[in-house]
């Protein structure tokens, strides 16, 4: 499998004098991993916000499964089967675990203007809602309110929205960002449990978690692909070191 | 369905509600039956304003424009010597909703204090509006020509038919906006509320969705004011003065946002407590004020917070 899932063209987007992102070209096959690392302030956020269309970029273009999707809004994208989560947890916290999954579904269930039947008991929500609270090890606490879910939880929680979107390519920022040594442990072998069945876009500070999931690795810095390259070839170039690898020891 | 201590104590309000017109009698004291009607007329109108403000996060400064609206297109058809209801509330309800469309497709579009500034500015110009209608009494309003009559059925001059047929609609409502928001649409407008950017991501876009909710909330609001020019059987223009809309969003705060029962309670507390304390002094508000800053800092989920099997959503 090595078609392109999604394209990035010379994508460029600048605040101000900073150029966020820096006439970015990127590929990304279908069923890879592909993990993008950088540090902080490379513009990878600002890259993954215009990829699921939070932001627009100033030039450039981003095809997805063949078509161009640059000029669409997130809702739309999230329809083309791009489905986000965000580096700082982004989930319904006065809802039930069960209810922020149910929503996820019910967005890729036809329109919601239906007025009269209860959501809630609706098994054509919940039972799909449920399935994926169980894939993603959160079954038990269905019914928890997820503002009262320990933080790993919550992320956990984030991954089953994105899930239930039925998503062809997963933008994950950084999802064990906070998380203690076990449960990061845990989402990297969830994760894992993905490869080459799901197209997944990562960003990571973890090391570790980068290197024992991606399938390929793209290397940002001030907001320009320095590289791209399996795990073994990023480590060993030496752009990379330099540039960031070496760079504080991460 | 709403467990079962909320289900009970909106059985109990309803109940005592429905009871005021025979101890009124009772005790020959016919006022009560005005005041009570009057509070559930305003009860209608907070809980339409409950649906976009609780439920979807819109801070709608100027719901009192539909109170308006359907005040004056009963008020209109009255002055032509249309009296019959269907008509009045037939237009009350097509004008408050087309205009709420209008209104709430323009305002929609924006957010956070730019919403609360426009829809208070459409609202002035409707109350504008109203002050320069000459035939309909300018600044000075109009006596209604005469109460509604829904021919056959009802006639609103009869206060006690008045007074259980605004019992009727307010129970009819209460139900309504509980299957709207238990809905899978009143879970989209929930979750806009709660996360917007989410929304987005799952692949919603709220607008669409909170423009409804808009429109609906400002056509039940319209039968309020159907009724509320009813009650007063005088038409004018401070209907819609930026106060009225204060007060309206006040008891949603008073009552608990966000909960079904809550503008009810809030109705009912803001009118008590204002004609209580309008019998003892006529710096009444200088009362009231203080105890109103009180609740908001000490009873942050409102009235409905301090009652049994209190709770948010449905």
């Amino acid at each position: 499998m090595t078609d392109t899932l999604l394209a990035v063209e010379d994508l460029y987007k600048a605040f101000g004098a900073l150029k966020a992102t820096d006439h970015v070209s990127l590929d990304v096959r279908a069923g890879e991993t592909h993990a993008i690392i950088g540090p902080n302030g490379a513009g990878k956020t600002t890259l993954i916000s215009q990829l699921s269309g939070t932001l627009r970029p100033d030039s450039g273009r981003i095809r997805f499964g063949g078509e161009d999707v640059t000029h669409l809004t997130a809702a739309a994208r999230s329809h083309k089967g791009l489905a986000r989560s965000f580096q700082i947890t982004s989930i319904y916290r006065d809802f039930s675990a069960l209810d922020n999954v149910a929503l996820a579904v019910q967005a890729h269930a036809g329109h919601s203007f239906r007025f009269w039947r209860d959501a809630r008991r609706d098994p054509g929500l919940r039972d799909p809602a449920r399935a994926i609270l169980d894939e993603v090890g959160l079954g038990a606490r269905a019914d928890v309110l997820a503002a009262n879910l320990a933080h790993g939880e919550q992320r956990q929680l984030e991954v089953a929205m994105v899930l239930a979107t039925k998503p062809r390519l997963m933008l994950l920022d950084e999802p064990v960002a906070g998380m203690g040594a076990e449960e990061s442990q845990r989402m990297v072998e969830f994760l894992a449990r993905f490869k080459g069945k799901q197209t997944i876009i990562l960003v990571e500070h973890d090391m570790d978690a980068v290197f024992s999931l991606a399938d390929r690795i793209s290397v940002l810095v001030y907001g320009r692909v320095i590289a791209t390259g399996t795990p073994a070839e990023i480590r060993a170039n030496p752009d990379v070191r330099s540039a960031y690898l070496g760079e504080g020891g991460q | 369905m709403p467990n079962r201590g909320r289900l009970v104590t909106i059985v109990v309000l309803l109940a005592a509600l429905a009871a005021v017109p025979p101890l009124a009698a009772v005790f020959g004291q016919p006022f009560y039956l005005d005041l009570f009607r009057r509070i559930m007329i305003f009860a209608i109108a907070a809980l339409s304003l409950n649906l976009i403000l609780g439920y979807g996060g819109m801070v709608s400064f100027g719901h009192a424009a539909y109170l308006g609206i359907g005040a004056y297109a009963v008020g209109i058809l009255a002055h032509h010597g249309v009296h019959d209801g269907f008509l009045q509330f037939g237009l009350a309800i097509a004008a408050s909703a087309g205009i709420a469309l209008v209104i709430g497709a323009i305002s929609i579009r924006t957010s956070g204090v730019y919403f609360i500034m426009i829809t208070l500015a459409f609202t002035q110009m409707l109350f504008y509006l109203g002050i320069s209608l000459e035939e309909y009494g300018g600044d000075d309003g109009m006596r209604l020509a005469g109460r509604t009559q829904f021919a056959g059925l009802l006639d609103l001059r009869d206060p006690l038919p008045f007074y259980y047929f605004v019992l009727a609609i307010l129970v009819a409502f209460l139900y309504l906006v509980h299957r709207l928001v238990n809905s899978r649409f009143g879970m989209v407008l929930r979750a806009a509320k709660s996360n917007e950017g989410r929304t987005r991501a799952i692949g919603v876009s709220p607008y669409p969705y909170r423009l409804v909710a808009f429109v609906i909330a400002g056509a039940m609001c319209g039968v309020a004011g159907a009724l509320f020019v009813n009650q007063t059987a005088y038409l004018t223009p401070t209907f819609m003065s930026w106060t009225r809309s204060g007060e309206i969003m006040f008891m949603v705060i008073l009552g608990g946002m966000s909960t079904l029962i809550g503008p009810v309670l809030g109705a009912i507390g803001l009118l008590l407590l204002e004609d209580v304390l309008q019998g003892w002094t006529q710096h009444w508000q200088i009362i009231l004020g203080p105890i109103l800053v009180l609740v908001v800092l000490f009873a942050k989920r409102g009235l409905a917070g301090l009652l049994p099997g209190s709770g948010r959503d449905d």
